[in-house]
C-alpha cells in the first residue's frame, strides 16, 4: 500500500474528470426542455434560489430565441450564474421545488438550461452590463471568491472602482480551488472570473493575503469602504491520536492540489478513508476514486437521514464505487514509520436531537478498524478565527458577526462563508449582492 | 362492432376519411400507397389548365416547440400532363373499386372548357367531381379558384354549366376567403350542386425570416400570399361549417368537412356539426398515410363507447347546440373551484385572473408554494383559470344557477332586470 501519483493514463484521467452534467447538444434539445416550463407565476423555483434568479423568465427567453436576454436575466441576479449552473445542489434548491415534482414528473432541467445561456454568454464574451458614470468612490474587496466577485460586480456597475485582494494566484475562490473538477474545469473558472471583470472597474491584485502582506487598517485608510469575503480556511481537526501521521490530509488541500497542479501530479492512496459527508467529502471521495484509489470508504458518524450532502451527491459517490460506513466516528489513526496504516472507528448510535435539530450520535463503546493508507478529512471547515480576532472584528467562534452586512468596524462589511461558516456558492453570491447594496447605501451614492 | 363505412351521395367508402385534393393525391404512386394504408377515398389533386410551379412552395407556423401548427402553400393545381393524370385515375379506380375516387377540377372560365373536362373525368370511371372554387393563390389572379368562389353569381353560373354536363355527383368546394360562406353556398346549391365541401385554405403570411427579413416561403428573395391550413384553421372551419349546416338552403345537401383535421376527434367534431365525411391533408403531409389507422380505430372505439352503430347516428348532433348569443340562458352560472389536492401551485390561474380577468382568485403567500383559492362571489365563470391550469380536473367549473328558470337576454331586457351586475 502506498500513496502515489500518476496512477492512470492521460486518457483515463480525461475520462474520469470529464463533465458530469454535459450541456444541451443543440438549440432544439434546449427548446424541448424550455418549452416544458409552465412559466409559473411567483414561481417556487425563484423562491428556492438564494439569488432569486427569475427562472421562468430566463427559460421563456430561451424558448423565444432570446439567449442574450436569458443570460442577462440570469447574470442580473447571479453574476456567477454560469458556475452555479454546474455546482449548485439544484435538487434541493430550484429544481427541488419545480411544480413538476408535485405532478410526479421530472422537474425542469433548470441548471442545464441556465448553463445553456450562460456558457454562450461567457464564451462569446457578451457585454450585457454597462457601468454607471464614475462616482469617484473606491472600495476594497478582500477575497476574489463568489462573495467578493459578486460584490465587486454590483459595486462597479454602480460606478464605484473596486480593487480585489486575493491571496491565491487565481480568482474564483472555492469555485476554482474547492469543487470537484468534473463539475467545473479550471479553465471555466478562469473564464468566468475574466467575464465578470470584463465589465471594467474591477482590478484584482493576486497573492495579497490579509494578515500577511496586507492589513485591514491600510485598506480602511486607502478606500472608502472594505468588503471582506475571505471565506473559511482549513478542514476541521479530528482531534484524535495519530492525526499528524503521513497520509492524513485536508480535503480542501487535496482538492486544491488537484485543481492547481493537475490530476497526474496528485498522489492518492490505495485504500482511502474520507471523514464526513458534506459536499466537500463527496468531492474528495469521488475524486480520490477517479485518481485511481482502489478503495474509498466514506466514514460518517450519523445516518443518511442526517447527512448534509444531497441524495444526488451521494448517488455520485455510490456510482463511483465509494463505500459508506454509517454511524462511524474516527477514534484513532494508527501507523508505522510515521505513515498511516489503520483508522480505528467508534461505532455510534443516534440519540436525542442536538442543537442542529438532528439526532446526535453517541458512542456505543464498540470499535472497528479500517485498513487504509490515506485519510482525507472533510468534516467541515474552520473559519480564520485568529486573523479575524487580531483585526478586532466581532465574531462568534471565528464567524464574523454582521449587522445589515456591516461589521463592527466602520466602513467594513462582510459576507459569504466567513460570515455563515460555509454554505453554497450561490449563498455567497447573494451575500456579495447584499454587501454591495449596503456599501452603496453607506457611501450615499 | 360499429360500422364506420360512409355513403356520400351514393359514393361508398369503408370509412369516412378521404384525402383532400392536394400534393398527396397528385399521382398514382401516392394514391396507391394511401389506399393500401386504408384511406376511404381520394380527391385527386385539381386538374385544369397547364401550370408551372415555383420553388420553394410551403411554409409553416410552429407553436411552443410543436412543428406545423399551421401550414401554408403557394403550390398551384396539378402541374402534371392532363392525360397522364386521367390515365392514372383510371388505373387507381380499377385497382381499388371499393374506395371513393373524386376528381377535383378547375377549368377555364367558359362553358365548353368545363364540359370538355367533365367528359374526360367521367371517362376515367371516377365516382364524383369536386369543383375547386377555393384556391387562393396563383389561379385566382387568372379568374379561377377563389375568384369564382368569392362571387356567388359567378359560382352559380359555373355550377350551372357543370350540372348541364355532369352525370356523376358534383361537390362544390367553398373558399373561406369571404366574410361568410353562406351566400356562395346558397348560390351553388340553387344551381344544383349535389354537395358542398369546406373549407379551402385561407390566405396568409406565415412569418418572416428575422435574419433576411424575407417572408416565408422564400422564392428567390420574395414571397406571395399562400393558403393556410392545418390544426390552426380548424376552429374557423368548424364555424363556417356550422353556418352551412344551419342555413335552410345549404343544409339541404351533404357536406364534406375539411380544415385542420388531424385526429379522429377532429373528424368527429366536424361530423357532429354536420359534415357527412371529412377530408384530410396537412396531417398526412406531416406524418404520412399511416395516420389512417388511428383515425379509424379512434372513431370506432368512440362510437362503440357512445353507442353509435353507424356514423349517421351522430352526424349533425351538435348543430342545434350552437345558437345566437341572445338565446343563451343568463341564469346559468358557473364558479371556478380549485381542488387543492390536485393544485401544483404554479399560479397560472391566479395571474391570468388577476391581470386580465375578474380578480377572483385569492393568493396566500407561501415559501416556496403559494395557496390559491377562488373568491366565489367575484367569479363570473369565464373559464380562463381552468383553461390555463396545467393539471387536469384541478379546476372545475361548478354550476350555481342564478335562478331555476331559463332566461335569455331578450326576456331579461323585457323584464327590466338590472344590468352591470359585475
Amino acid at each position: 500500500m502506498a500513496i502515489v501519483n500518476n496512477r492512470l493514463s492521460a486518457e483515463q484521467y480525461n475520462q474520469n474528470f470529464s463533465d458530469i452534467h454535459p450541456p444541451f447538444e443543440s438549440r432544439e434539445a434546449a427548446l424541448v426542455e424550455a418549452n416544458r416550463c409552465l412559466f409559473c407565476y411567483d414561481a417556487p423555483c425563484i423562491k428556492s434560489c438564494p439569488t432569486s434568479i427569475n427562472i421562468p423568465k430566463f427559460i421563456k427567453q430561451i424558448a423565444t430565441d432570446n439567449i442574450k436576454g436569458s443570460a442577462h436575466t440570469i447574470f442580473s441576479a447571479n453574476i456567477m450564474g454560469g458556475g452555479c449552473s454546474k455546482v449548485c445542489p439544484v435538487e434541493k434548491l430550484c429544481e427541488g421545488s419545480c411544480v413538476y415534482n408535485l405532478m410526479h414528473e421530472k422537474p425542469i432541467a433548470i441548471a442545464k438550461l441556465q448553463r445553456h445561456s450562460t456558457e454562450k454568454a461567457i464564451s462569446g464574451k457578451w457585454r450585457l452590463f454597462e457601468r454607471k458614470p464614475a462616482t469617484g468612490k473606491k472600495v476594497a474587496v478582500v477575497g476574489a471568491g463568489p462573495a467578493g466577485l459578486s460584490c465587486a460586480h454590483v459595486l462597479s456597475r454602480e460606478g464605484i472602482d473596486v480593487t480585489i485582494f486575493e491571496k491565491e494566484s487565481k480568482g474564483g475562490g472555492l469555485m476554482t480551488y474547492g469543487i470537484a473538477a468534473y463539475k467545473v474545469t479550471p479553465q471555466f473558472c478562469e473564464d468566468e472570473v475574466n467575464y465578470i471583470t470584463s465589465l471594467g472597474g474591477i482590478h484584482i491584485q493576486y497573492n495579497k493575503e490579509l494578515g500577511k502582506n496586507l492589513t485591514l487598517s491600510e485598506l480602511q485608510r486607502d478606500y472608502d469602504a472594505v468588503y471582506l469575503g475571505i471565506g473559511v480556511g482549513v478542514a476541521r481537526q479530528l482531534d484524535i491520536p495519530g492525526e499528524t501521521l503521513d497520509g492524513v490530509v485536508d480535503a480542501i488541500q487535496f482538492i486544491y492540489e488537484l485543481r492547481s497542479k493537475g490530476y497526474p501530479a496528485v498522489p492518492v492512496g490505495d485504500k482511502v478513508a474520507v471523514i464526513g459527508l458534506g459536499m466537500t467529502a463527496i468531492d474528495a471521495a469521488t475524486q480520490a476514486k477517479r485518481l485511481g484509489a482502489k478503495e474509498v470508504t466514506i466514514v460518517y458518524r450519523r445516518t443518511q437521514e442526517e447527512m448534509p450532502c444531497t441524495e444526488a451527491e451521494l448517488e455520485i459517490a455510490k456510482l463511483d464505487g465509494c463505500n459508506l460506513q454509517w454511524l462511524a466516528a474516527p477514534k484513532e489513526v494508527k501507523g508505522q514509520d510515521g505513515k498511516v496504516q489503520q483508522l480505528i472507528c467508534s461505532i455510534m448510535q443516534l440519540s436525542a436531537p442536538d442543537a442542529s435539530g438532528r439526532r446526535a450520535p453517541a458512542d456505543t463503546g464498540k470499535t472497528f478498524t479500517l485498513e487504509v493508507d490515506m485519510i482525507i478529512k472533510a468534516a467541515g471547515q474552520v473559519p480564520f478565527e485568529a486573523l479575524i480576532a487580531s483585526e478586532q472584528i466581532q465574531h462568534q467562534q471565528g464567524k464574523i458577526i454582521i449587522n445589515r452586512n456591516a461589521t463592527n468596524l466602520p466602513g467594513v462589511f462582510a459576507g459569504g462563508d466567513c460570515v455563515n461558516g460555509g454554505k453554497e456558492v450561490v449563498d455567497a453570491v447573494q451575500a456579495g449582492k447584499d454587501g454591495a447594496a449596503a456599501i452603496v447605501e453607506y457611501l450615499r451614492i | 362492432m360499429v360500422d364506420i363505412s360512409a355513403n356520400f351521395l351514393g359514393i361508398k367508402s369503408p370509412n369516412p376519411f378521404w384525402l383532400a385534393s392536394a400534393p398527396p393525391t397528385d399521382k398514382k404512386y401516392n394514391v396507391l400507397r394511401a389506399l393500401e394504408a386504408g384511406w376511404g377515398g381520394i380527391v385527386w389533386k385539381t386538374l385544369g389548365s397547364q401550370v408551372k410551379n415555383v420553388s420553394s412552395r410551403y411554409s409553416a407556423v410552429d407553436y411552443h416547440g410543436s412543428r406545423v401548427m399551421g401550414f401554408n402553400n403557394i403550390e398551384l393545381i396539378s402541374d402534371r400532363p392532363l392525360e397522364l393524370n386521367l390515365q392514372e385515375i383510371r388505373e387507381c379506380v380499377k385497382l381499388f373499386p371499393d374506395r371513393a375516387m373524386i376528381v377535383s377540377l378547375m377549368a377555364d372560365n367558359d362553358r365548353s372548357s368545363w364540359h370538355e373536362m367533365i367528359a374526360k373525368v367521367e371517362d376515367t370511371g371516377a365516382h364524383g367531381i369536386e369543383l375547386n372554387f377555393g384556391c387562393p393563390h396563383g389561379m385566382n389572379e387568372r379568374g379561377m379558384g377563389s375568384a369564382v368562389g368569392q362571387d356567388p353569381e359567378i359560382a352559380r353560373m359555373v355550377v350551372e354549366w357543370v350540372m348541364e354536363k355532369a352525370t356523376i355527383p358534383v361537390i362544390t368546394k367553398l373558399t373561406p376567403n369571404v366574410h361568410s360562406v353562406v351566400p356562395t353556398g346558397k348560390a351553388v346549391v340553387q344551381a344544383g350542386t349535389n354537395a358542398l365541401s369546406l373549407i379551402n385554405t385561407i390566405q396568409s403570411v406565415t412569418g418572416i425570416d428575422l435574419d433576411t427579413l424575407i417572408p416565408n416561403p422564400n422564392v428567390g428573395g420574395q414571397s406571395a400570399f399562400g393558403g393556410y391550413c392545418g390544426p390552426a384553421v380548424k376552429p374557423i372551419a368548424l364555424k363556417m361549417l356550422t353556418t352551412i349546416s344551419q342555413d335552410s338552403i345549404t343544409s339541404g345537401v351533404p357536406v364534406s368537412g375539411i380544415g385542420g383535421i388531424s385526429t379522429w376527434k377532429d373528424a368527429v367534431e366536424f361530423m357532429l356539426l354536420g359534415a357527412s365525411n371529412v377530408q384530410v391533408c396537412t396531417a398526412v403531409m406531416k406524418h404520412g398515410f399511416r395516420i389512417i389507422e388511428d383515425l379509424c380505430e379512434g372513431l370506432s372505439n368512440w362510437m362503440d363507447e357512445k353507442g353509435f352503430a353507424t356514423i349517421y347516428d351522430f352526424i349533425g348532433q351538435s348543430v342545434n347546440r350552437i345558437t345566437k348569443w341572445e338565446a343563451l340562458d343568463i341564469n346559468y352560472h358557473i364558479i371556478a373551484n380549485i381542488h387543492q389536492d390536485k393544485c401544483v401551485h404554479c399560479g397560472l390561474c391566479y395571474i391570468a385572473c388577476e391581470d386580465t380577468s375578474h380578480q377572483s382568485i385569492h393568493l396566500e403567500y407561501g415559501k416556496p408554494y403559494n395557496t390559491y383559492t377562488v373568491k366565489t362571489e367575484e367569479c363570473v365563470g369565464c373559464n380562463l383559470c381552468k383553461l390555463v391550469c396545467p393539471v387536469e380536473d384541478c379546476i372545475t367549473m361548478d354550476e350555481h344557477r342564478k335562478g331555476p328558470e331559463y332566461l335569455n337576454w331578450t326576456e331579461y331586457q323585457r323584464k327590466g332586470l338590472p344590468l352591470n351586475d359585475h
